[in-house]
């Protein structure tokens, strides 16, 4: 099953997004894992918070970034496509 | 150099099962010799300022210490991540609710085997797997995350596939299946727990068919075993480089074993910060990189792969830390991984248990 844009993504339980202070990073932590996402997945994680809806995040983001609403749809479905297959998030 | 990445907080040695394979030290700290509430408190702030982001709070039994929820709450404050290593024995539904509260955010339990006879003859404890699954459905039902963990050996690895099933059927979301590592206790046992090939290829075999039959309904970890490979594992992701042990008298360590090798001092975070004990302590700097290492690994192309292998097996098996694993097929001390695997009876010894 692939995202839509009426997907609420939340952070799968025992995941979460956390800043790293000591190396001014983000990262997202998770049992025994730890991976730091490239701007494109902070972005979108930034606004993960298992209320907003993808369609939301996308306004969000088109309204800041100097891209077609079209084509941040698509990287965000993809990503969080991606995220879900992770265990990072949930549907 | 970076800080550490992960702190394992060794609250205690103290634990009321006697597992043949525990890989804690043969002489066990007592419980004055302990770090207090205050000072694991500041060695969790430390941790925090030196760039830990995962705590694993562990022992021993963690949940032998009353302190447990309170040094939680302060570790989640903090912002680290944190998990409970335990064998749930001491789990009750207050308990649980009081770590919940505090902001633990993952359990780790510890199985002994899916054979809940078996599971008691080698925790040494009777009714333990019983009082493990208990814990299993109270965590399950406060919604935390959790991962059930098996140490396997010759005398239960043929249930693997059972294990993993058993992990998925009571709810776990993760499960790990680790061989044994021959260090503390689990040294004078090794004889009773050390695999054949045959089994080693028949584990393999059940978590890869476990693998297919759970997809990613459940994350499967294998910690495999070494003495049957011929290149050694990437101990503890390289000496001093992302891993802090703070033993429960308050050495501080790079690796859980570290404290048999010779000739080394690990100093106390009773005496130095944790920041001057990782930038700059002899021992932390010792294994560090590859100017130690001997030639063979200097020159070879998995030296910032393993790392020149595990510092303690060198010690346990060749005579010194400073060697290359021997379970490495390059190594000139090979032989005698190879004579402990031709050696191994036929029939297991019986198991030596810890006495309390
Ligand atoms: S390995 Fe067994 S005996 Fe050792 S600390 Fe863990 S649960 Fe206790
Ligand atoms: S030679 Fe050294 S670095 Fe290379 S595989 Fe063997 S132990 Fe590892």
């Amino acid at each position: 099953m692939s995202a839509a844009e009426t997907t609420v993504p939340a952070f799968v339980r025992g995941t979460r997004l956390s800043h790293d202070r000591a190396r001014d990073r983000w990262v997202v932590l998770a049992p025994e894992k730890l991976f730091v996402p490239d701007a494109t997945a902070l972005a979108v994680l930034r606004l993960v918070d298992g209320a907003r809806s993808i369609g939301a995040m996308v306004d969000d983001l088109a309204a800041r970034f100097d891209a077609p609403r079209a084509v941040i749809a698509a990287d965000v479905l993809a990503l969080v496509d991606d995220l879900i297959a992770r265990k990072v998030l949930k549907p | 150099m970076n800080g550490p990445l992960s702190l394992l907080a060794e609250l205690t040695h103290r634990c009321p099962l006697r597992c043949p394979y525990c890989s804690n030290p043969v002489a066990l700290e007592r419980r004055e010799g302990e770090l207090d509430t205050a000072e694991w408190r500041d060695v969790l702030g430390q941790a925090a300022a030196l760039g830990v982001l995962h705590v694993h709070f562990s022992g021993g039994e963690p949940m032998a210490r009353p302190d447990l929820p309170e040094l939680v709450r302060h570790a989640s404050g903090l912002g680290l991540y944190t998990n409970l290593i335990t064998s749930g024995v001491l789990m009750d539904g207050m308990r649980l609710a009081a770590l919940a509260e505090a902001g633990l955010d993952h359990v780790q339990l510890s199985f002994q085997d899916v054979a809940p006879a078996e599971a008691d003859r080698i925790g040494g404890y009777r009714g333990g797997h019983a009082a493990k699954l208990r814990a299993a459905a109270l965590i399950r039902a406060a919604d935390l995350p959790l991962t059930f963990n098996f140490v396997v050996h010759r005398q239960n690895c043929a249930r693997i596939g059972a294990m993993i099933d058993f992990a998925a059927g009571e709810g776990a979301n993760r499960v790990e299946i680790a061989h044994t590592q021959y260090h503390g206790w689990a040294e004078r046992n090794r004889d009773a727990l050390l695999p054949d090939r045959v089994q080693l290829e028949a584990a393999d075999r059940a978590v890869a068919e476990a693998r297919v039959r759970h997809g990613d309904r459940l994350a499967i970890d294998y910690v495999t075993p070494d003495y049957h490979a011929d290149e050694p594992k990437p101990c503890m992701g390289g000496w001093g480089r992302r891993f802090l042990n703070v033993a429960p008298d308050g050495s501080a360590l790079p690796c859980h074993a570290a404290q048999t090798l010779p000739g080394l001092r690990f100093p106390s975070v009773r005496e130095q910060s944790l920041a001057e004990i990782w930038f700059r302590s002899e021992a932390f700097g010792r294994f560090r990189g590859v100017d130690w290492m001997p030639e063979t690994c200097r020159g070879c192309a998995r030296r910032e792969i393993d790392h020149g292998g595990c510092r303690c097996q060198a010690l346990a098996l060749a005579g010194d830390a400073a060697a290359m694993d021997p379970v490495c097929g390059r190594s000139p001390h090979r032989p005698a991984v190879d004579a402990i695997l031709a050696g191994r009876p036929v029939t297991a010894p019986d198991l030596i248990y810890r006495r309390h």
